[in-house]
């Protein structure tokens, strides 16, 4: 079971309460397919990738941003069993996506650096622990039901 | 691979931030000891509490360290040839650690630059400080 002190739910319900959902899903995925461009074997029925511009215009690409942070949201709300939460999605991403669970990582890697440049000094040091630990528990949660 | 629009732009942040050096260095270091505590482990010999002389002056090495290598990425492996032996024989530091204060230098530099951020900016910065360490790295094994 993962421990969360008070000061750490109260930093992530912060960043989630002040967090466009639509906003940093999309820069978010976009930025991940930008900078590990590996990542985009996953989207090839998303239409045109050729380049950041592209990406970063892309509806397609957009729309699954958002429905990406709408699922974090459901660790938000269950972070006492976010492991259970995702049991569906860690299987759905195995068996049917069959997706690199390392990829998670470097998405979650992504969401902070978007969110980082977004509250710029506000992401203080103690934010970004909280946030990394949110970030690693969701990572692993997803990862978990791989075999 | 870095294209030449790549390496313009890295020298041009290297350049333009080399003024706030130990500020942007020290952020770094602070933000992985932080988030990675077991990289602590390395500076026990150093004070490395905020705003600290050791970790402003410890960032600001690092820093120019990262900003002399950008101006010839082509040459790395000659310009990083001491650094490389010191880190393989004297530091010893895992090299796992490297992606991980690369990792806490782009969230530094996100915090620093907001928007100016862009992910063409932090596809050029990531695949620079993933070369920096690999070289870096060379002469561990």
């Amino acid at each position: 079971m993962v421990e969360w002190t008070d000061s750490e739910r109260a930093i992530i319900t912060s960043i989630f309460s002040n967090l466009d959902y639509e906003e940093i899903g999309r820069k978010s995925l976009c930025r991940c397919l930008i900078v590990y461009p590996w990542t985009q074997r996953y989207f090839g029925g998303f239409g045109n990738l050729y380049n950041a511009e592209t990406i970063l215009c892309n509806p397609l690409i957009a729309a699954h941003g958002t429905k990406i942070l709408h699922g974090l949201d459901r660790a938000l709300k269950n972070m006492d069993n976010i492991k259970n939460t995702y049991a569906e999605l860690s299987l759905l991403h195995s068996d049917k996506l069959h997706v690199d669970p390392d990829n998670f990582r470097l998405l979650a890697d992504c969401l902070t650096v978007v969110i980082a440049a977004k509250m710029g000094s506000a992401f203080t040091v103690e934010t970004q622990v909280a946030w990394q630990k949110f970030l690693s528990v969701v990572v692993s949660a997803l990862g978990r039901q791989y075999h | 691979m870095l294209s030449k629009q790549e390496k313009e732009l890295i020298i041009e942040i290297w350049t333009r931030l080399t003024p706030v050096a130990d500020r942007i260095g020290a952020e770094a270091l602070l933000r992985m000891f932080t988030s990675y505590p077991g990289t602590k482990t390395y500076f026990s010999h150093l004070d490395i509490t905020p705003r600290s002389a050791h970790l402003l002056s410890h960032g600001q090495k690092i820093f120019l360290a990262l900003a002399e290598g950008s101006k010839d990425i082509a040459n790395l492996m000659t310009t990083l040839a001491p650094l490389q032996t010191y880190h393989a024989y004297q530091l010893r530091i895992q090299p796992s650690n490297f992606k991980l204060f690369s990792h806490c230098m782009i969230v530094t530099l996100a915090c620093f630059m907001g928007d100016r951020f862009t992910p063409s900016l932090h596809a050029a910065m990531d695949k620079y400080l993933s070369a920096f360490s690999a070289v870096l790295g060379e002469k561990f094994r």
